[in-house]
């Protein structure tokens, strides 16, 4: 292997990576703020895509389509956490389990009814649809550098708001004492209808942004779920930095696996996950 | 004398039912159990196989043998682990004549479990794996489709007959994948070429980068893969996103470019495929089928709309041929496996390990369109290693 298709696949993990963190994001956001196990996140991903495909045929734009699309994501997280969640923030994890399988279950069926069942595609928008010449034989799509840019901006925003603003203090504040913070008059269901719809818009885009590579399919969320809790649990539950850290492993792990063991390249992450619960069993950053 | 009276009265009813329930029976419709995907990845084939059965059984007159039709449906999920309480649910619960699934070689598998135990018919009008006509065959099991050994084996001549020395080959690591790449090994070394390297991808991964990376790396001579629904238009979206659509021949089974060619648009140009039909098929059969099938649903037949159509031909001619009796198994099962099928595909007939003798094309994506481009294999049977029943 020559050093040339080191590098490209070292980039191929990073990028592969990159897009696992925003698809984990909403995940960890929801998890570690709310203590809710989503395991309709997945279905919100697909979701995302399928707007973004639906948008774009509409609008003739996938920039437009993501405008679009981002409030009607965010509208969704909030009527879901104020009709479906809200009922269960004082019931134990298995109730929350079993509600959201079912939301799984109900929104694949949504998904059915509203727009089939067959496999579409999003075009690439023009302004982004070159690629770049690595190799004699293997070009780089531009596209794919961009979700990365974005992926990167994007944790690195969300990193700011937790971290450096009132808004992110009160988040954090919610997360580890909740009555806490109702004592101090702030209003924590509001914040917590904000971090659901800001999760759900999360996953949504990444939905969305990923169409034109990843193709819009049924189901094709179910595969997204588990690898993002995955990076959620090796990077620790709640921590926005440790699912950077986490998708970045796993994206290397994944690709890496790919190339040297191909025989064990589906365990290849699995086997990441073990090795770090065991030297670290609350993750990374927990 | 009273309590005689009462017995013999009791009697009397009781074979006044029974004569009344054997004359109801005469006309009870057939129950064909449907164990097809409703929901989830494979929802879209579920579908197109119902449709196709549906329309093939009223175009006969609605009836089968003479008797009405009832449909007993089953969500099979595609989930292997419902597989054999699924069936049991139509074979014991619903009690049906016979099972008409499914679509996933891996419920395929229960189903097949369950069939060869009970000994209620089974059609499978689409799962490829290779044993269910192969070690596990039964006379019993019927399937309407194809093996991954026919859809992937004439593939390897064809490229042989381009000049392809040495090819790498890009799966899903799965039953159907694995088996797609034998068969077109097989075919490719007899025809004097070489696999350089068997690239697989967990299953049902769609990350591509690293497999493509190795690819242009590798720089073959043409590369064979196997990926279906999803994957499929992925993969070939990202084939040609790596600048090697047009550099390395793209070649497959023929469910690459099914169902996907709208997803897949200018990449999937040029690509080569094997499969046992192709939408453009130009014969008076398959003509009348897509005009009929469109009118009726609304939207262009696939090759599980015809892979569900031939069942239901099989299922009315041969139930013509007993005169709806699904009693006497026996002689369904030898009507069965003389049928003759006038497909939109071409007219085939089962082998003795009962699976289709069928033509294999050649088809070539060009203006986003599987065109044939020739005839591959002509009337090819799947050897079916392991079946005793021939």
């Amino acid at each position: 292997m020559d050093f040339s298709t080191v590098l490209i696949q070292t980039m191929n993990g990073l990028q592969y990576g990159l897009l696992l963190f925003l698809i984990a994001s909403g995940l960890t956001l929801i998890f570690g703020i709310m203590q809710i196990i989503n395991l309709a996140h997945g279905a919100l991903y697909m979701v995302g895509a399928y707007l973004a495909f639906w948008l774009t045929a509409l609008t003739g734009n996938l920039f437009l389509a993501i405008l679009l699309g981002l409030p009607l994501a965010a509208l969704l997280g909030v009527l879901i956490e104020r009709f479906l969640m809200q009922a269960l923030y004082r019931r134990d994890h298995l109730d929350q389990v079993l509600m959201t399988f079912g939301m799984i279950l109900v929104i694949d069926s949504l998904r059915s009814i509203a727009w089939g069942n067959d496999v579409h595609s999003v075009a690439i928008p023009a302004l982004l649809e070159g690629s770049i010449q690595l190799t004699e034989t293997l070009e780089y799509p531009v596209y794919r550098l961009f979700i990365s840019a974005v992926c990167g901006l994007i944790a690195l925003a969300m990193y700011g708001v937790l971290q450096r603003t009132r808004l992110g203090i009160v988040i954090r504040g919610g997360a580890s004492n909740r009555e806490m913070v109702q004592g101090l008059g702030i209003n924590i269901r509001v914040i917590y209808s904000l971090v659901f719809a800001a999760g759900t818009a999360l996953t949504a885009f990444a939905g969305m942004i990923a169409a034109p590579v990843s193709s819009v399919y049924p189901g094709m969320g179910n595969q997204i779920l588990i690898i993002a809790f995955v990076v959620v649990v090796i990077g620790g539950l709640g921590s926005i930095r440790g699912a950077f850290l986490a998708a970045l492993l796993v994206g290397l792990t994944a690709t890496w696996g790919a190339v040297l063991v191909p025989e064990y390249a589906g365990m290849a992450i699995y086997l990441l996950m073990a090795v770090v619960l065991l030297f670290k069993p609350r993750g990374l950053f927990a | 004398m009273n309590n005689y009276k009462k017995i013999a009265s009791t009697l009397g009813s009781a074979a006044l039912t029974l004569a009344l329930f054997g004359n109801v029976q005469a006309a009870d419709p057939v129950k064909v159990g449907l164990l097809l995907p409703y929901t989830g990845t494979y929802a879209a084939l579920g579908e197109a196989i119902t449709n196709g059965m549906k329309m093939a059984i009223e175009q006969q007159g609605g009836q089968l043998g003479g008797r009405a039709v009832e449909y007993v449906s089953v969500d099979s999920e595609a989930n292997p682990g419902k597989a054999v309480p699924n069936m049991q649910k139509l074979v014991d619960g619903a009690k049906v004549d016979v099972v008409v699934g499914p679509v996933h070689s891996g419920v395929g598998m229960g189903a097949v479990k369950v069939a060869r135990d009970s000994g209620v018919p089974l059609i499978i009008p689409n799962a490829g794996f290779n044993a269910a006509t192969g070690p596990l065959c039964a006379p019993n099991i019927f399937r309407t489709s194809f093996t991954s050994w026919q859809t992937a084996y004439p593939m390897g001549q064809v490229a042989a007959d381009k000049g392809y020395k040495n090819i790498v080959t890009v799966a899903w690591r799965y039953g159907f994948g694995t088996e797609s790449v034998e068969g077109f090994k097989e075919g490719f070394e007899k025809a004097g070429g070489t696999v350089s390297k068997e690239i697989y991808v967990p299953f049902p991964d769609v990350e591509f980068q690293s497999q493509l990376t190795e690819i242009a790396a590798l720089k073959p001579d043409a590369v064979f893969v196997f990926f279906a629904g999803g994957g499929a238009a992925k993969f070939v979206q990202d084939y040609a996103a790596a600048g090697l659509q047009g550099k390395i021949p793209l070649l497959g089974s023929g469910f690459l470019t099914e169902g996907t060619l709208a997803a897949q648009g200018q990449a999937a140009e040029g690509v080569l495929t094997t499969l046992h039909y192709a939408d453009s098929l130009d014969t008076e059969q398959n003509r009348s089928f897509r005009d009929a099938y469109r009118q009726q649903f609304g939207k262009e037949a696939d090759i599980y709309a015809v892979q569900g159509f031939d069942t239901g031909l099989l299922l009315a001619q041969s139930l013509q041929q007993v005169a709806g009796n699904t009693e006497d198994r026996n002689a369904w099962i030898a009507a069965m496996s003389q049928a003759h099928i006038a497909s939109p595909r071409g007219d085939w007939s089962f082998s003795k390990a009962h699976n289709p003798v069928q033509n294999v094309y050649l088809r070539e994506v060009r203006d986003g369109a599987n065109q044939v481009a020739s005839i591959a294999a002509t009337a090819l049977a799947d050897p079916a290693p392991g079946c005793k029943l021939q």
